[in-house]
């Protein structure tokens, strides 16, 4: 790491560029939120905050087209048992493709890397022929079930726990008695709990942005995502873009204080995942 | 992508004298355990992935609508219309040209980025997760954003673009230019989250390798192409491949940039509607044609496959022909 070039004031010139066009859209889209609903005519385009955000809220939450109290509740449960799901089923199988012994191991953990590759989403149309079927369209499990495993958990447990969890302290605990079970729950779960960690974070926010299925499935307007709230407010026939990008800010808020708060380890999680992909 | 399979020979349980119902239940539980903790996800992908996937084909080959009763057998008949649909190969020149238009670009922009990341810098975590920042926010969200950023009126664009003396351009109707700004959305989006990816590449290059280029007399422009770069090449790959599958088939972007009577055409006259929304016009409101849809859906699949496949050939040529990739491969074996 000391031989790495030395940074000169040109490169941190470029990322500061870089930075400010990251941050920008985000730091906007709080600006119009605090603002009155004139702040979308004005020239030049206000850059600062303004006080109106509490009235903004209150309007949001009152109007009667975006249901955007149901939304952030439903999108909240819907995050959240989807990310506990991930995690348990990707634990469980990542540390059983890494540590325990089986016939077919190699031939079934590479259906799981394929699976990866798949573009699934083109099967919505079946898929919400299911849902009809199962008569739960409209309805939360309709996006939910769908979501309780996924490729990449189990692919990116399983290559953390090869490294991470010990083969030695499994033996022992078989000597000991241990059920597969109990080694799971006492010995694997908490030598994973950093990726894992890493694994429910990513898995949150992939489920909280997720759009297509959600706008395929929930077709009742009374029972939306927080995204689908979202659409209902920009698709308005009349458009109080301050109350819009309230909705926006709100809907982005969960995220951003998400990463703020574990930033590092999201960023140790994804450059991990890349060199071992 | 290659994956390391360990090959160390199973756990033998300790032996015991006589064989007791628990050693018994241990056997079982080393013998057929795993196969249970695999279970869910092979169950759950069977159900809710690939049986979708294969059933869409099946109703390809259906007159198969919501309402209809009945749903005959037509064979290739939906296919036959696709191909003659002119709104389809509209579609599907849109999708290609936006996936160009913000590709390119954005792989260049994460190198270049990965590039200036890798140095000896204060605050590192910090620049890391300014570049990321945009990968974590809802793609809804962002969408509406830049719809009003790249507003015709009253879009900060065009303001600037003003500033500098450019006419307003009509970022929602003019094709190009709506190509351009859901590019930018994309890029936006995903040129941080490949820099890092990149960047995690480049920092498993071994240094000296720089040291004895730069011995040999070679700047630092060409060590990155001649070094980085074709030793970054699994890794681009890799970035290819997830773009082409995520970039073909590109919803939420176009679908919100566009507000107001029939969004899901992106645009008055379709000027920015990829195929899975023209999937979704036929196959969900307000036609709920399921057949034609399914038939959408798999061109697309198959688009996917040749356009991914067509990249890495590219790539595969592009960094083949550097005599340093080569060279700084057998030094790394």
């Amino acid at each position: 790491m000391s031989r790495l070039w030395r940074a000169s004031p040109l490169t941190y010139g470029a990322l500061l560029a870089a930075a400010f066009l990251s941050i920008f859209p985000i730091y906007w889209m709080f600006v119009v939120a605090s603002r009155s609903s004139d702040a979308m005519g004005q020239v030049p385009p206000p850059v600062t905050p303004g006080g109106n955000l509490g009235a903004n809220i209150a309007r949001l939450f009152d109007n009667t087209d975006a249901y955007f109290l149901t939304g952030l509740i439903n999108s909240a449960i819907v995050s959240t048992v989807v990310t506990a799901s991930v995690v348990f089923f990707s634990t469980l199988a990542g540390f059983a493709f890494a540590k325990l012994r089986f016939r077919g191991r190699n031939a079934l953990l590479l259906v799981i890397i394929a699976t990866m590759m798949v573009p699934t989403q083109l099967g919505v149309i079946p898929l919400y022929m299911l849902m009809t079927k199962l008569n739960w369209n409209d309805r939360l499990p309709a996006v939910i079930v769908p979501a309780l495993v996924t490729g990449f958990g189990v692919f990116m447990m399983r290559q953390y726990a090869g490294q991470a969890v010990s083969t030695e302290l499994i033996e022992a605990a078989r000597v000991d008695g241990c059920g597969t079970a109990r080694i799971y729950w006492n010995v694997v779960l908490p030598a994973l709990r950093p990726a894992a960690a890493v694994l429910g974070l990513l898995t949150f926010m992939t489920t909280w942005n997720d759009f297509l299925w959600p706008y395929a499935v929930l077709n009742d307007p009374e029972n939306p995502t927080v995204q689908l709230s979202l659409r209902a407010l920009s698709d308005g026939y009349y458009q109080d873009m301050s109350q819009v990008f309230t909705g926006t800010a709100i809907a982005t808020l969960p995220l951003l204080l998400v990463f703020v708060l574990f930033g590092r380890q999201i960023i140790g999680g994804i450059m991990e995942g890349a060199v071992k992909a | 992508m290659s994956v390391q399979l360990d090959a160390r020979p199973p756990v033998v349980p300790a032996a015991t004298a006589r064989p007791t119902r628990a050693h018994r239940l241990s056997r079982f539980d080393t013998r057929y355990s795993p196969y249970l903790y695999i279970a869910p996800f092979f169950l759950l992908f069977a159900v809710f992935g690939v049986y979708p996937l294969v059933y869409t084909f099946w109703v390809s080959l259906h007159d198969w609508d919501l309402l209809g009763s009945d749903h005959p057998f037509v064979g290739a008949e939906n296919y036959t219309r696709l191909m003659a649909d002119a709104d389809f190969w509209h579609a599907v020149v849109n999708t290609l040209g936006i996936f160009v238009i913000s590709t390119v670009p954005q792989l260049l922009a994460a190198l270049w980025l990965a590039n200036l990341l890798n140095r000896s810098l204060r605050a590192r975590t910090g620049w890391r997760m300014a570049v990321l920042i945009p990968n974590v926010t809802s793609t809804a969200a962002v969408a509406i954003v830049f719809g009003v950023l790249f507003g015709r009126e009253f879009g900060m664009v065009n303001w600037l673009l003003d500033l500098v003396g450019i006419d307003a351009v009509n970022w929602k109707s003019d094709r190009f230019a709506s190509w351009v700004a859901i590019s930018a959305m994309v890029d936006w989006r995903w040129t941080g989250y490949n820099a890092l990816i990149f960047l995690a590449a480049m920092q498993a290059i071994p240094r000296d390798l720089y040291e004895s280029a730069a011995i040999d007399g070679a700047n630092r422009a060409r060590q990155f192409w001649s070094i980085t770069v074709p030793l970054l090449k699994p890794t681009i790959i890799f970035a290819v491949i997830i773009s082409t599958i995520g970039g073909l088939q590109l919803f939420t972007e176009p679908r919100l940039f566009h507000s107001g009577t029939n969004p899901i055409r992106g645009g008055p006259l379709r000027e920015s509607q990829t195929v899975t929304m023209y999937m979704f016009e036929n196959a969900f409101a307000p036609h709920y044609n399921f057949g034609y849809g399914s038939a959408v859906a798999w061109l697309l699949f198959a688009l996917i496959a040749v356009v991914a496949a067509v990249n890495v050939l590219i790539i595969r040529r592009l960094g083949g022909q550097t005599p340093g990739g080569r060279a700084a491969k057998g030094d790394l074996r």
